[in-house]
C-alpha cells in the first residue's frame, strides 16, 4: 500500500533561555507565528494541531494541552496533545505526520513548548515523580545519578575514556555558536570540560544541557497543498517509535535497544537498507554528552563502541562526512524537553533546504534524521526527512 | 480512506473503590480480555495508544508506565493526553496510514486512588487569570447550568429527570455502580452543590480499564473477533479561557460532532444513528450535548427526555449504560467506556439493556470542568 505523502513546509522557534517572562501559552504563540509566517500561511488554513509538551508538574497546569491552545490557535480546531517524556519532540512530528497520511487532514501545525523555569527552585524535584511510587521514588533518585549510572556502563563495557566523551561537549558548544536561538554556545576545550565539576560521576557540569525554556513549531502538509505552499518540501519518509520496558533496572544500559527498534521502523518505511551511506546529517539526543555516542550507535550509524573513535577522528563535524548536531544540540541550543526535540527536526529541515545559515553543513545532504530519547532510558523517537 | 475496524473490546467491571488491584494490574485485566476477544496477541499488534493525564495518575511523563501490562515493551507505544476516544482516533489514524495495520488504545480511572481530586481538578484552571477566584469546579458547573437554563428554557426539573432516567438505566446493566430507583423529587431535595446543581445531578467517579483493538479491514476479516466499525470521528475544544468561551451551548460538541457527521456522511443524525452513549458528567450535559449534537432542536432536550423519547422505547435512545451518573465518571476512560457500551450494542451482547436491530451507535465525551473539550465515535455494524 502506497503511503499518502507528508512534507514539512514551515518552521519557526523562540530564543531558548534559561528563565522566559513569556508565559507558556505566550511562548507557543511566538513559535506558531513564526512557523506560520516562514510559509505565509494562516490560522485558517491549519486543519488540525499537534501539541506536544512534557511533564504537567513543570508548569503546575493540569491537562497542560488546553492550557496551550490559546497560544497556537488550536481551540474551535481538532488539535490531539502527545507526549513520550523527551521523546515528545520528535514524537509530535509523527503525530502529525500520522494526522495526515490517514487522509483525515491535509494541513497540521506541530507546536512542542516546555517552560521548565516555573518549577522552583529548580525543575529537577519535579523529576522526583516519574520514578515508579512504590519501588523508586523511596529512594530519592535523580536524573543525573540514572544517567550517570547508564554513562558509567557505557563507558566500562566499551572501555571509553572521559576525554572522548567530553569531545562532544566541544564540538556541540561551539556549533550553538552559529546558532541564533542558543542559550550556551561556547568555545571551550576538553580540559575545560574536565576541569567542570562533577555532578554524579561520571558526569560534569559541561556533560549535561541545561534547564531551558523555549518552543518550536513545524507545519505540514500533504504533498498536493505543499506543492502549492513550497517549491523546497522537505518530505517525511520515514517515521518510528519505541517504547521498552518500565523495568529499567532489568535492562543492560550499555546500548539503547528501544532506539534501534525505532530507527529500524523508520529505516523499513524509508527504504533504507545502508543507513551509513543513506543518511547524510544526522540531530541525535545529546541532553549529555555521552548520549549523542549512545544514540549513534543505537541508530545503526556506527559499530558498538565506535562513535567515540569517529567523533574523535572528526567525521561528525559540521565538514566531515556524517555531520552530527551541527545545530550545537541540546548541550548547546539549550533543553526545553519537548522543543528541543522538535529543534532538532528544523535543523535537518533548514540543512536540507540549505537555509542553516552558519551552520550549513559542507556535504549536500539529501536525507537526514531526527531522533529523540526519554522517560526512563526508554523511549526512542526517530524521523527521516528528504528532499 | 482505508476501513478500520473495532475487533476486540476489554473492560473491567467499573467500580468505586479498587483497593485490591493497581492500576497496572486494572489494565493487565482488561487486555487480557480485549485480546482474547479480538484473537490476537499483543506480539502481533503493530502499535499502542494509551491515554492518560500526570495529575490524575501521581506520576510525571505517565507513558513510562504503560507498556508492560499490555504486553507492549520495545513496541511503538506513545500517550495522548486527553480523552479515550481521542486515542481511539489516533489509534485509528495510525492504521489509516496504511503503515501498521493493527492498534490497540487503552485508557484508565483509578479516581479512588486520588484523595484530593477536586484540587487536582483546580490546576487546569489558568493560572493567571482564572485561578486566582479559587473556584470549585462544581461551581463553574454550576454557573454554566445557569447560563444553559437561562438560553434554552430548559428547566431544573428536566434536569431532574436526566438523573433519575440514568440511574434507573444503570440498575439494569452489569455495569452499574451509581444506580438507584429515584424520583425527580428525590433528585431536587437532594444537598445543593452549586445552585441550581444538587448532589443527585452530578457524577460520582469510577475505577475501570477499558483496552479496544483494532484493525484494517483486510486483517480484520483474518481475526476472530466481529467487527465494528469505526464511521466517523471528530474531536474540538473551545477556548480554554472561562471568560471567552460559549456557555449556553457546547460548541466543542457542536464542532466534533459536525466533524464525525461529515465523516461518517451522515445528514440526519437523530434518524440515522439508532443509540447515543453521551456524556452526563452533569445532569444538564446530557441536554446541553443533545442540543449540540443536532439531535433536536434548542430548548427541546428537556420536553424530550420528560417524554421518555430518550428512553429505551423512546425515538432518541440516550445512555441506556446508565451513563456515567449511573456508571461513574472515569477520567481519561470515560469516552472509551461509551465506546465499549456501544460495541456491545452492535455486537447484541450488551445484556438487559440490549436495543434489537441497533446499527449505528454514537459515543460523545466531555473531558470536564475546566475544559471545553470533547470527541465524538460514530460506530457502525
Amino acid at each position: 500500500m502506497s503511503l499518502r505523502r507528508v512534507a514539512v513546509v514551515g518552521a519557526g522557534m523562540t530564543k531558548f533561555v534559561r528563565r522566559a517572562k513569556e508565559t507558556a501559552p505566550e511562548l507557543t504563540y511566538q513559535a506558531t507565528k513564526m512557523a506560520l509566517d516562514s510559509c505565509e500561511m494562516t490560522l485558517p488554513q491549519i486543519d488540525c494541531v499537534v501539541h506536544g509538551t512534557g511533564p504537567d508538574a513543570f508548569d503546575g497546569v493540569h491537562m497542560k494541552a488546553e492550557y496551550l491552545s490559546a497560544g497556537s490557535g488550536g481551540f474551535r480546531k481538532p488539535f490531539m496533545r502527545n507526549y513520550v517524556g523527551g521523546g515528545t519532540g520528535v514524537f509530535a512530528p509523527i503525530q502529525g505526520w500520522y494526522h495526515i497520511a490517514s487522509g483525515m487532514f491535509d494541513t497540521c501545525l506541530v507546536v512542542c513548548e516546555e517552560k521548565m523555569s516555573s518549577c522552583q527552585p529548580h525543575p529537577q524535584a519535579a523529576f522526583i515523580t516519574i520514578f515508579d511510587h512504590t519501588t523508586e521514588r523511596p529512594l530519592g533518585p535523580n536524573l543525573l545519578w540514572i544517567f550517570a549510572i547508564e554513562m558509567e556502563r557505557y563507558m566500562s563495557v566499551h572501555k571509553i575514556p572521559l576525554e572522548e566523551i567530553a569531545l562532544v561537549s566541544v564540538k556541540n558548544k561551539k556549533n550553538a555558536l552559529d546558532h541564533p536561538s542558543a542559550l550556551l554556545g561556547a568555545d571551550l576545550t576538553v580540559e575545560d570540560i574536565m576541569n567542570s565539576e562533577v555532578l554524579a560521576w561520571p558526569v560534569h557540569r559541561l556533560m549535561v544541557s541545561p534547564v531551558t525554556d523555549g518552543a518550536v513549531a513545524v507545519v505540514l502538509a500533504a504533498e498536493h497543498i505543499a506543492k502549492r505552499i513550497t517549491d523546497k518540501p522537505v518530505w517525511i519518509e520515514g517515521v518510528g517509535w519505541s517504547l521498552d520496558t518500565s523495568y529499567w533496572t532489568s535492562r543492560d544500559l550499555y546500548y539503547p535497544k528501544y532506539v534501534e527498534s525505532a530507527a529500524k521502523m523508520a529505516y523499513r518505511m524509508a527504504g533504507i537498507s545502508d543507513p551509513r551511506k543513506e543518511i547524510h546529517v544526522v540531530e541525535p539526543y545529546d541532553p549529555f554528552a555521552y548520549k549523542e555516542l549512545h544514540h549513534l550507535e543505537g541508530l545503526l550509524l556506527c559499530e558498538k563502541g565506535q562513535a567515540p573513535k569517529i567523533t574523535a577522528k572528526g567525521i561528525t563535524q559540521r565538514n566531515g562526512s556524517m555531520p552530527v548536531c551541527p545545530s550545537g544540540g541540546l548541550l548547546g541550543v539549550g533543553n526545553p524537553i519537548a522543543a528541543a526535540g522538535l529543534m532538532k527536526v528544523c535543523e535537518i529541515f533548514w540543512q536540507l533546504r540549505g537555509e542553516a545559515g552558519k551552520r550549513q553543513v559542507s556535504n549536500e545532504p539529501r536525507r537526514g534524521l531526527a531522533q529523540a530519547w526519554g522517560d526512563l532510558m526508554q523511549v526512542g523517537t526517530v524521523i527521516i526527512l528528504g528532499r | 480512506m482505508r476501513r478500520v475496524a473495532i475487533i476486540g473490546v476489554g473492560c473491567t467491571v467499573p467500580r468505586p473503590v479498587t483497593p485490591d488491584v493497581s492500576y497496572r494490574e486494572l489494565v493487565y485485566e482488561a487486555a487480557l480480555k480485549a485480546y482474547q476477544s479480538a484473537g490476537i496477541e499483543p506480539k502481533d499488534i503493530d502499535c499502542f495508544t494509551a491515554c492518560s493525564e500526570d495529575f490524575n495518575e501521581g506520576t510525571s511523563i505517565f507513558d513510562e508506565y504503560v507498556p508492560d501490562q499490555l504486553g507492549a515493551p520495545l513496541k511503538p507505544v506513545h500517550t495522548v493526553g486527553g480523552d479515550g476516544i481521542h486515542g481511539l482516533a489516533a489509534a485509528f489514524m495510525q492504521v489509516a496510514t496504511g503503515l501498521l495495520d493493527t492498534a490497540v488504545v487503552e485508557a484508565h480511572s483509578k479516581a479512588s486512588n486520588i484523595i484530593t481530586l477536586h484540587h487536582i481538578t483546580e490546576l487546569a484552571i489558568d493560572p493567571v487569570f482564572n485561578r486566582p477566584l479559587a473556584v470549585n469546579p462544581h461551581y463553574i458547573a454550576g454557573l454554566e447550568m445557569r447560563r444553559f437554563l437561562y438560553e434554552t428554557g430548559v428547566t431544573v426539573e428536566d434536569c431532574a429527570a436526566v438523573a433519575v432516567k440514568n440511574k434507573r438505566n444503570a440498575l439494569k446493566t452489569h455495569n452499574n455502580v451509581y444506580g438507584g430507583e429515584f424520583t425527580t423529587e428525590d433528585v431536587l431535595n437532594s444537598d445543593p452543590i452549586s445552585d441550581p446543581l444538587t448532589l443527585l445531578q452530578v457524577s460520582q467517579f469510577s475505577d475501570v480499564a477499558v483496552v479496544i483493538v483494532l484493525a484494517a479491514e483486510e486483517r480484520a476479516k483474518t481475526l476472530r473477533g466481529v467487527p465494528v466499525w469505526i464511521k466517523g470521528l471528530g474531536w474540538c475544544a473551545d477556548s480554554p479561557s472561562l471568560e471567552s468561551r460559549s456557555w449556553g451551548s457546547a460548541a466543542y460538541a457542536q464542532l466534533a460532532c459536525s466533524m464525525a457527521y461529515k465523516m461518517a456522511a451522515v445528514t440526519n443524525p437523530a434518524r440515522e444513528i439508532d443509540l447515543f452513549e453521551i456524556d452526563d458528567t452533569y445532569a444538564y450535559k446530557e441536554l446541553q450535548h443533545l442540543e449540540a449534537a443536532s439531535l433536536c432542536a434548542r430548548g427541546e432536550s428537556g420536553k424530550l427526555t420528560r417524554l421518555g423519547a430518550t428512553g429505551k422505547n423512546g425515538s432518541l435512545k440516550v445512555n441506556l449504560s446508565g451513563g456515567s451518573l449511573g456508571c461513574g465518571v472515569m477520567l481519561e476512560a470515560t469516552g472509551l467506556f461509551k465506546v465499549a457500551q456501544i460495541v456491545s450494542q452492535l455486537r447484541g451482547i450488551a445484556g438487559p439493556a440490549q436495543v434489537e436491530d441497533a446499527k449505528v451507535g454514537l459515543a460523545l465525551s466531555w473531558r470536564g470542568v475546566p475544559t471545553a473539550s470533547g470527541a465524538v465515535a460514530i460506530l457502525g455494524k
